[in-house]
């Protein structure tokens, strides 16, 4: 979150979360990340430490997770490198949180081929939700963020909701996803309208005999 | 219309499984040990003579890439591959579609690529966003590990290769090489000066060669069929087969696999269900992701889709992201919103794009409601001129073109809304009388 208005480094985010250390499952996804980097170059796991731990932190909340600074810090220590480095990676990136989100962080995409389709009514209904951009609901259920391009283009307008994207909105679906959510179910995400992925709407039209069956087309070469 | 028989994605819309069975079913991993027995240089030979251009905008011959790594890699800096899945540019949605429907088109790419240009492991640098596409990626690398494609002694062939995944988080500049390089390695994706290239000195110095999804994935099926047959589609220096992805004011968005150089109107009207409101009703193009200007409907029409027919009318194919508009589109909302993405975006390292973007940006939103001055247009044309060109990479050159083509093409209707709010007509007094 670029915008973040405040990084909190208080004496109580130290001590919720100075003695933050990897859980046992983590520990073995940290090791196995550390495995893909040639010997010395420990600091290209940055990114990944970086998500494992904001994952955490949102485990250990029930939100979608941040990063507070004695967590930046662990993630530096673990790679071997000074605070700092990795402090400029989370500000550089934007899918790493610096202040706390809701439950739910909802990403609307506003950039131009999601705007051609309607993104304007997404986020209407998100407002009309009680949802405010760059805030978080005083129930600590959604956070809504207006996002650059997710690239689901063929799919738009679309949302990324914590790890799953919902395509093909408009207004009342985007008000159905949001109830459900609110009241705890699991809506289905993906496309809203049916249709098979960036297939166009009524059926595919071409590679038709795929859909029932996985056709095989070296036959067919000449 | 492109035959089912010639497409390469064939499980593009996902109706099928992704797992290696499936792919295996559909024709991948067949004998990839004997594409490989072809040896080094034979292959490069292959995908230089299918006319390949790259897939991820710049359009730069594939085999002649590959062909610039050096051919025998000292022990202390082995080549690398680096897979550029960092799909960010607006409009684009393709590299997904491969990703997580047909991902062992890749991971085949990858091994065929990584062993014509000697290298010793393949990166695979997935925009982090992609998240459940990323999940689906490890598996499909997983997979093939297990069945000893990959790694030790890969497909039987002797030639050990690493394909490992990475997961960005969110930077559309990581998606431009060197800041791609720069991200693997740890830090902020900051894009390096060049030279040195990264096939001198790229990924933790070594000798790199950076393609896109597209150009790997359909490496394997070129090798099997041959170049003549990559060949035999699109105009001379346009060759083969491509995704396209059409989003917008069509009745229809979609991505499907067409031959290059087919039409504009054939594309929409075969696959997207004609343009929303009939043909009349089309205003305008973005026909390659949001950093190439717009073209007006007149000349898109007919316009052939491939490198040098978009090029004829000052565009480009870039990613070949098609964003259409229609005439209820507000046309400099439309531009306005592209400036911010790119301000948005900017990693802040040159000056020109770092101030420029957001100076662009706001004249844009002035123009956009008509609170600007005549004279402010020419200035902001201006403003791009100096941008355009004075920054390490392509990003200022990207912000600066939609804006230069909406001047081009919809001066007048700029004009129209200065006009109407009265900018001109009653200048603002400097001082006090």
């Amino acid at each position: 979150m670029a915008e973040a208005p405040k990084i909190p480094d208080e004496a109580e985010t130290r001590a919720r979360w100075g003695s933050f250390a990897w859980t046992d499952e983590n520990q073995v996804k940290a090791n196995e990340i550390l495995g893909r980097y040639p010997k010395g170059r420990e600091q290209s796991a940055s990114i990944p430490f970086l998500d494992l731990a904001q994952r955490q932190v949102g485990a250990e909340t029930q939100t979608q997770g941040w990063l507070p600074v004695p967590v930046i810090e662990f993630v530096a220590r673990q790679i071997g490198v000074p605070y700092m480095r990795v402090y400029e990676v989370v500000t550089f990136y934007t899918m790493f949180n610096l202040a706390p989100v809701g439950r739910y962080h909802v990403q609307v995409c506003g950039t131009t081929p999601c705007m051609l389709r309607g993104s304007d009514d997404v986020l209407a209904a998100c407002k009309n939700r009680g949802l405010v951009k760059g805030g978080t609901t005083p129930d600590g259920m959604f956070t809504l963020t207006e996002v650059e391009c997710l690239g689901t283009c063929a799919n738009a307008p679309m949302v990324q909701i914590n790890d799953d994207n919902f395509e093909d909105l408009d207004y009342d679906k985007t008000t159905e996803i949001l109830e459900a959510l609110a009241s705890g179910g699991t809506p289905t995400p993906g496309p809203q309208f049916g249709r098979r992925a960036s297939c166009p709407e009524g059926g595919p039209t071409s590679l038709k005999a795929m859909v029932d069956a996985n056709h095989d087309y070296r036959g067919e070469w000449a | 219309m492109l035959a089912d028989k010639d497409r390469i994605f064939t499980n593009v819309y996902g109706f099928q499984p992704w797992n290696i069975d499936a792919a295996i079913m559909r024709g991948d991993w067949d004998n990839t040990k004997d594409l490989m027995a072809l040896g080094q240089d034979a292959i490069i030979d292959v995908m230089k003579a299918s006319g390949l251009r790259g897939r991820g905008g710049a359009g730069f011959p594939t085999g002649t890439k590959w062909s610039f790594m050096p051919k025998e890699p000292k022990p202390d800096r082995p080549n690398f591959l680096v897979i550029n899945a960092d799909e960010s540019e607006p409009g684009s949605c393709k590299d997904r579609e491969i990703i997580r429907h047909d991902p062992h088109k890749l991971i085949e790419g990858a091994l065929i690529a990584g062993f014509a240009m000697r290298a010793r492991a393949a990166y695979i640098y997935i925009r982090g966003e992609y998240i459940r596409e990323a999940e689906t990626l490890f598996a499909a690398v997983a997979e093939a590990y297990d069945r000893g494609f990959i790694g030790k002694n890969a497909c039987g062939s002797g030639y050990d290769f690493d394909v490992f995944v990475h997961r960005g988080a969110g930077a559309y500049i990581c998606g431009e090489e060197t800041a791609m390089l720069e991200s693997l390695e740890g830090k902020k994706g900051q894009p390096r000066l060049k030279p040195p290239f990264p096939a001198g000195a790229g990924l933790y110095g070594c000798p790199t060669t950076v393609n896109n999804v597209e150009s790997i994935a359909v490496a394997p099926t070129i090798l099997r069929r041959g170049a003549a047959w990559f060949s035999s589609f699109g105009a001379e220096n346009n060759r083969g087969t491509k995704l396209f992805q059409i989003s917008g004011h069509v009745n229809k968005p979609c991505v499907v696999e067409e031959e290059m150089s087919i039409s504009f109107r054939d594309l929409i009207e075969t696959h997207c269900g004609g343009i929303r409101g009939g043909w009349d009703n089309l205003l305008a193009v973005i026909p390659g992701g949001s950093s190439v200007p717009l073209v007006p409907a007149a000349q898109i029409m007919d316009c052939a889709m491939d490198f040098d027919g978009l090029k004829a009318v000052g565009s480009g194919l870039g990613t070949a992201a098609i964003i259409v508009m229609d005439k209820s589109t507000d046309i400099v909302r439309a531009i306005s919103r592209i400036s911010y993405f790119y301000k948005h975006e900017s990693c802040g390292q040159c000056t020109p794009c770092r101030e420029g973007t957001g100076w662009m940006w706001r004249v844009m939103e002035r123009m956009r409601t008509g609170d600007a001055e005549l004279s402010e247009i020419d200035m902001l044309q201006q403003v791009t001129k100096q941008v355009e060109g004075h920054s390490i990479c392509a990003l200022g050159d990207a912000a600066a073109w939609p804006i230069q083509g909406l001047i081009k093409h919809f001066r007048p209707e700029m004009e129209r809304r200065i006009r109407e709010r009265g900018g001109d007509t009653a200048p603002m007094m400097e001082a006090a009388e």
